[in-house]
């Protein structure tokens, strides 16, 4: 048997669980200490798979690691990696590394905290290489549970609000998204919850049925995207979520609907993701114009870039939509280049949040001439994010773009006043907040610390490194996502 | 050969780097010795670079950039003569433009930062002229964006220039999306960006007509917002906020040359749809003439030249679309010298008496000798007087339009030789003739590191044209291998006539006017009123796009910012309480109903039990009785049925 790699990256978090616990109390430091070294771990291990990981094998899973698990209704412990879930993993494990020193600022109740959150990154990590759907779901699940607690007890003034909006949302589609899980393993012969097992299957699901149990799954991986209209817990969450929990949020949980859509319901339900294509694809639009437009209009900076995501993730859903292997390689890069962009936004947002105490951008002008470390940082983010080239979110957006426009000309066409928008409302939000002359109440304001710029400066420099050479990135996925578009064209 | 271009290219990023990081803490005047050096090396290998292209050692090179779903995206550098001269013309103009920053950005607090970006924009300019795809170009025409942006905001405590900095780049940013369209169209019909595969497969007959000419709509789109064209010509007034510097590099050899330059090197696919070459000649001719005609009301001297760079623009776009690439590059290449001339003697002049307004100046001629005579040498080259560069540029236009035909073409290209000449001499003479007003009392010459520069440029504005001598060598087509109209090129002795004579003529108009006086200006001002302020005005078009654009998008989020909050979010939130009302009815119901009936139940047996429990007193002899009435009332029963 192979060393059990995944699991390894999967569980350490929950080792630093037990030692966390068994930490007192008061002793802070300590607990912070353990809780990074962890996340640390489990980057090294993600890295570790990464370099045992060959992107050139298709069609078949690496570092696989099977066991039965409760063998009376055939439920196996199945872990694996493709060039689909390897870009995932490494972000996860990066970005829960990062925002474990973000949580520094974090003063109450730290023990809980960590743990809570070392919680949630195995779940996370779960998720992404669990290939039996029962462990999927149980993963699914439990990144829910800490998630809840995270945002509701370190959260901002209406906490309570978004914690229960977020937990019974995501409920929702994981009950629905459970229905169809039940309904798959029914209906297959011999039952099982092997995902594999299940795409050998995909030709015995009739069309009708195979229709009905996307939609179901959509409706979880839709929340999770999120795709309009299911999208408004998003912005409360981020709102209320202490600034980690945003980042992974942002970085890590939103990707799970789109992972989830090109793991589960592509390959297992090839028919109904055909007969889905169109709304697909326009709802993706949507997201795209309708969330930059909202974002304009917002008032409060963390939500601003909430509804950035809104549209960035709709980049994701148009080139899933389109299929072809350029289009779903945009699509899968998006996912992991708004994860880098979008964290390093959160995480910047969070540290002037920890000095300022308020989020207005009316509060805030000229902040350049005071903090021009953070400004320079920030303004180079918000570019990032806004696709410039050189940068990774052109990279991404552009293949999506290029792969969606043979088939859907028009949406894209109409998803350029999208980037006009974004442009316009992220160099808005630079003017106004960064640019002029500075509000007297902020002359005292200090700039980044070294700290908080150990949590930026990867980010920084991978978004440089996918920006000029994207093959880093794209090496790794390209060979699995042009399989998937062959095996999803074969299956019309 | 390619790493050659690569020193081009990159030499000023590693002086970006530099600047960037180290700027501050090397401070003044040691934070500007990298980057002035890095285009001193980028220009000298421009220049080696041309030289060998010259002698037969260009080509075209590529590397893979990314393999990504079947394809294989390639960067490289197509090395030939038009890119070559492209490049020694940027890296020149930008050279001269750092060297003199060194002088007039002295004392400024982020002195460093200035330096790193001017190194950043020149890298994205000198990019996109060696790029040898559109996809490559496309990234390089968006950074020359994004650091124009930082450059025109430069300070941007001032409102005005962090203003102008956003519009410059969200302005450009409509056309650049028509530009990423076409790019994608092209892609999607071809499976490449290569200039070189693409422009053989048109060349072949590969592609459908309508799509050529809807490629070549879209790339035109782009060249229309980094060019400053009608309708997208606002954000250029604007972006003299900027640094004079910098407008002198933005305005001049880069950024709005970079529309210009996609076009030409497009031009194969322009060939191949004559329908939106004739959108091309169109749309530079009314932009000439509109951009001359409010310069002719301008009082601020930037933006005398702002408009007057719009309206060369447009003579650049006229050419092309008439159909003489190298009319239109040759414009290009002379304008590049005599307008960042005439940008960096503004700058000198403002530098002398802070002011921009020309009406505080005047009588500087005096005062700043240099200044006066490189900046009068540069607008007579503008205007096309003999024997400076613009003469044989416009010259070339000017045949080119008369060639292809189109009264209203020829029209718009005559009188703007006219207007062109008129509002750089009345801007001549009040700024540098008469009695020194206010501002100009104290105005003193400028030091060398800004008037070396000048004589630099000064130079190539009197000469630059000379290769375009009718007759001497293959003139300038020959010189960057470029397509030229017709087969007689250039010399056309009428328009040459017609062309000299109306400059004259618009220079003594402006003597008379506003040096001799031998007319109040004012009162053809109050004559002409309405035409005056439509022209001060800018024919209304900030107002309509601030009104449309701006305000109306802006609106409109807000619309939708509202839908998102109160009818979406309204719904879920409505759900919730929904629910949450639900269970509270459920509640009620299974307190009042359910548990009510559990309760109901027992209550009845209960009563049943109270009323029951009486029998059962537990004496024997009742008991007794009681069985005895049974009995007996079981035998009457079975008796009364029997």
């Amino acid at each position: 048997m192979a060393f059990p790699i995944l699991t390894l990256t999967v569980f350490t978090p929950l080792v630093g669980i037990i030692v966390v616990l068994l930490l007192p109390e008061r002793w802070v430091n300590g607990i912070r200490a353990v809780a990074v070294a962890f996340t640390a771990a489990a980057l090294a291990f993600s890295i570790w798979a990464l370099a045992a990981f060959d992107p050139k094998i298709t069609g078949a899973m690496q570092l696989e690691e099977l066991h039965r698990w409760i063998p009376s209704v055939d439920i196996f412990y199945h872990l694996g990696v493709d060039g689909l879930s390897m870009p995932f993993i490494i972000l996860t494990t990066l970005l829960s590394f990062l925002a474990a020193i973000a949580s520094f600022s974090i003063k109450e109740r730290v023990k809980e905290y960590f743990a809570l959150y070392l919680l949630l990154e195995t779940g996370m990590l779960g998720v992404f290489v669990a290939l039996d759907l029962f462990l999927f779901y149980v993963f699914w699940e439990v990144m829910l549970v800490p998630m809840y607690f995270l945002i509701g007890i370190w959260g901002g003034e209406k906490r309570e609000y978004a914690a229960i909006k977020f937990f019974l949302y995501t409920l929702l589609g994981s009950v629905v998204m459970l229905l169809g899980i039940l309904a798959l393993y029914f209906t297959s012969q011999p039952h099982t919850f092997d995902m594999l097992e299940l795409m050998r299957q995909r030709g015995t699901f009739v069309r009708a049925f195979q229709i009905i149990v996307f939609l179901a799954f959509y409706v979880g991986f839709a929340i999770k995207v999120p795709v309009f209209p299911f999208h408004t817990w998003l912005p409360d969450a981020h709102v209320e979520a202490p600034t980690a929990i945003s980042v992974l949020l942002a970085g890590v949980l939103l990707k799970m609907g789109g992972y989830g859509l090109l793991r589960v319901s592509y390959p297992i339900l090839p028919q109904g993701a055909h007969w889905f294509v169109w709304p697909l694809a326009i709802l993706g639009v949507i997201n795209i114009v309708y969330g930059s437009l909202v974002a304009m209009a917002q008032k409060d900076l963390k939500k601003l870039i909430a509804y950035s995501s809104v549209g960035h993730m709709g980049f994701v859903l148009l080139g899933a939509a389109a299929m072809t292997p350029t289009a779903l390689d945009g699509a899968v890069m998006q996912m992991v280049t708004h994860g880098i962009i979008t964290g390093a936004l959160f995480l910047l947002v969070g540290v002037l949040y920890d000095r300022a105490h308020v989020r207005e951008i009316s509060a805030f002008s000229g902040l350049g001439v005071r903090v021009p470390v953070y400004v320079g940082i920030m303004s180079f983010t918000m570019i990032a994010s806004l696709g410039l080239p050189g940068l990774a979110g052109f990279v991404s957006e552009f293949l999506s773009l290029v792969g969606s426009f043979p088939v859907f000309p028009v949406l894209v066409i109409i998803s350029g006043a999208g980037i006009i928008i974004t442009a316009a409302y992220f160099l808005w939000t630079i003017r106004r907040m960064f640019l002029g002359t500075l509000t007297p109440r902020w002359e005292n304001l200090p700039d980044i610390n070294f700290r908080e710029l150990v949590t930026v400066v990867p980010l920084m420099i991978l978004t440089v490194l996918i920006g000029v050479y994207p093959s880093v990135l794209i090496k790794l996925m390209d060979p699995a996502l042009t399989e998937l578009s062959r095996v999803m064209a074969t299956l019309k | 050969m390619p790493w050659l271009a690569a020193i081009v290219n990159f030499a000023p990023l590693v002086g970006f780097v530099i600047a960037l990081l180290w700027g501050k803490r090397l401070g003044e005047p040691k934070a500007a010795i990298a980057p002035v050096a890095a285009l001193g090396v980028s220009f000298a290998a421009a220049v080696a670079l041309f030289a060998r292209i010259l002698l037969g050692y260009g080509g075209d090179f590529s590397y893979t950039w990314l393999r990504v779903g079947g394809f294989t995206l390639d960067v490289g550098f197509q090395l030939d003569r038009f890119g070559g001269i492209m490049a020694v013309v940027v890296a020149a103009v930008s050279f001269a433009i750092h060297v003199y920053s060194t002088g007039y950005m002295s004392g400024d607090k982020l002195y460093g930062r200035y330096f790193a970006y001017l190194n950043l924009f020149s890298a994205a300019m000198l990019g996109l002229v060696l790029a040898n795809n559109y996809l490559q170009a496309f990234i390089f025409w968006e950074l020359v964006g994004l650091t124009s942006y930082l450059l025109i905001g430069f300070w941007f405590e001032k409102r005005e220039a962090a203003d102008a900095g956003m519009k410059a780049f969200i302005t450009t940013r409509v056309g650049d999306v028509g530009l990423l369209v076409g790019v994608m169209l092209i892609f999607t019909l071809t499976g490449t960006f290569h200039f070189g595969t693409i422009f053989d497969l048109v060349g072949y007959g590969a592609l459908a007509p309508a799509m050529i000419t809807a490629i070549a709509l879209l790339i035109f789109a782009g060249a229309v917002g980094k060019s400053a064209q009608l309708p997208l010509h606002v954000w250029l007034p604007d972006a003299m906020e900027g640094p004079t510097p910098v407008s002198a590099l933005i305005h001049a050899a880069t950024m709005v040359a970079a529309g210009v330059y996609l076009v030409a090197r497009s031009f194969p696919i322009f060939v191949a749809a004559a329908a939106t070459s004739e959108v091309v000649a169109y749309v530079g001719a009314t932009t000439a003439l509109m951009a001359a005609t409010i310069a002719v009301v301008q009082v601020d001297i930037k933006r005398v030249l702002a408009y007057s760079t719009i309206s060369q623009l447009g003579y650049m776009m006229l050419a092309l679309g008439c159909g003489s690439q190298a009319a239109g590059i040759f414009h290009l290449y002379t304008h590049a010298f005599f307008k960042a001339l005439l940008f960096l003697g503004a700058g000198a002049v403002i530098h002398a008496c802070h002011t921009n307004d020309m009406r505080e100046m005047g009588g500087l001629g005096r005062r700043m000798r240099v200044t006066a005579a490189t900046f009068v040498l540069a607008a007579l080259a503008l205007a096309g007087v003999p024997p400076l560069s613009g003469f044989f540029s416009k010259d070339e236009i000017l045949a080119a339009v008369v060639d292809h035909g189109g009264a209203y073409l020829a029209f718009a290209a005559f009188f703007t030789v006219f207007l062109t000449a008129f509002y750089m001499f009345r801007a001549i003479f009040v700024t540098f003739g008469g009695e020194a007003r206010e501002k100009a009392q104290d105005a003193r010459e400028a030091p060398w590191n800004m008037l070396g520069p000048m004589i630099f440029l000064c130079v190539f504005a009197v000469g630059a044209g000379w290769v375009g001598i009718p007759g001497v060598g293959k003139g300038f087509a020959g010189l960057a291998g470029l397509y030229v109209r017709g087969e007689h090129h250039g010399v056309n002795v009428g328009a040459m006539g017609a062309s000299f004579a109306l400059a004259a003529g618009g220079i003594a108009l402006a003597w008379a006017l506003y040096r001799a006086r031998i007319y109040p200006v004012e009162k053809i001002y109050r004559a002409f009123w309405p035409v005056a302020r439509v022209l001060e005005r800018k024919y209304f078009f900030d107002d309509a796009y601030g009104f449309l654009f701006v305000k109306g998008t802006v609106f409109f989020a807000r619309l939708w910012g509202l839908f998102d909050n109160y009818v979406i979010d309204g719904l879920v939130n409505a759900t919730g309480w929904g629910l949450v009302l639900w269970s509270k009815f459920e509640g009620w119901f299974d307190l009042a109903v359910v548990d009510g009936l559990v309760n109901f139940a027992g209550w009845i047996t209960q009563g049943f039990g109270k009323v029951f429990r009486r029998v059962q007193t537990g004496y024997v002899q009742e008991y007794l009785l009681i069985l005895a009435c049974g009995v007996v009332a079981i035998l009457v029963a079975v008796l009364v049925i029997t």
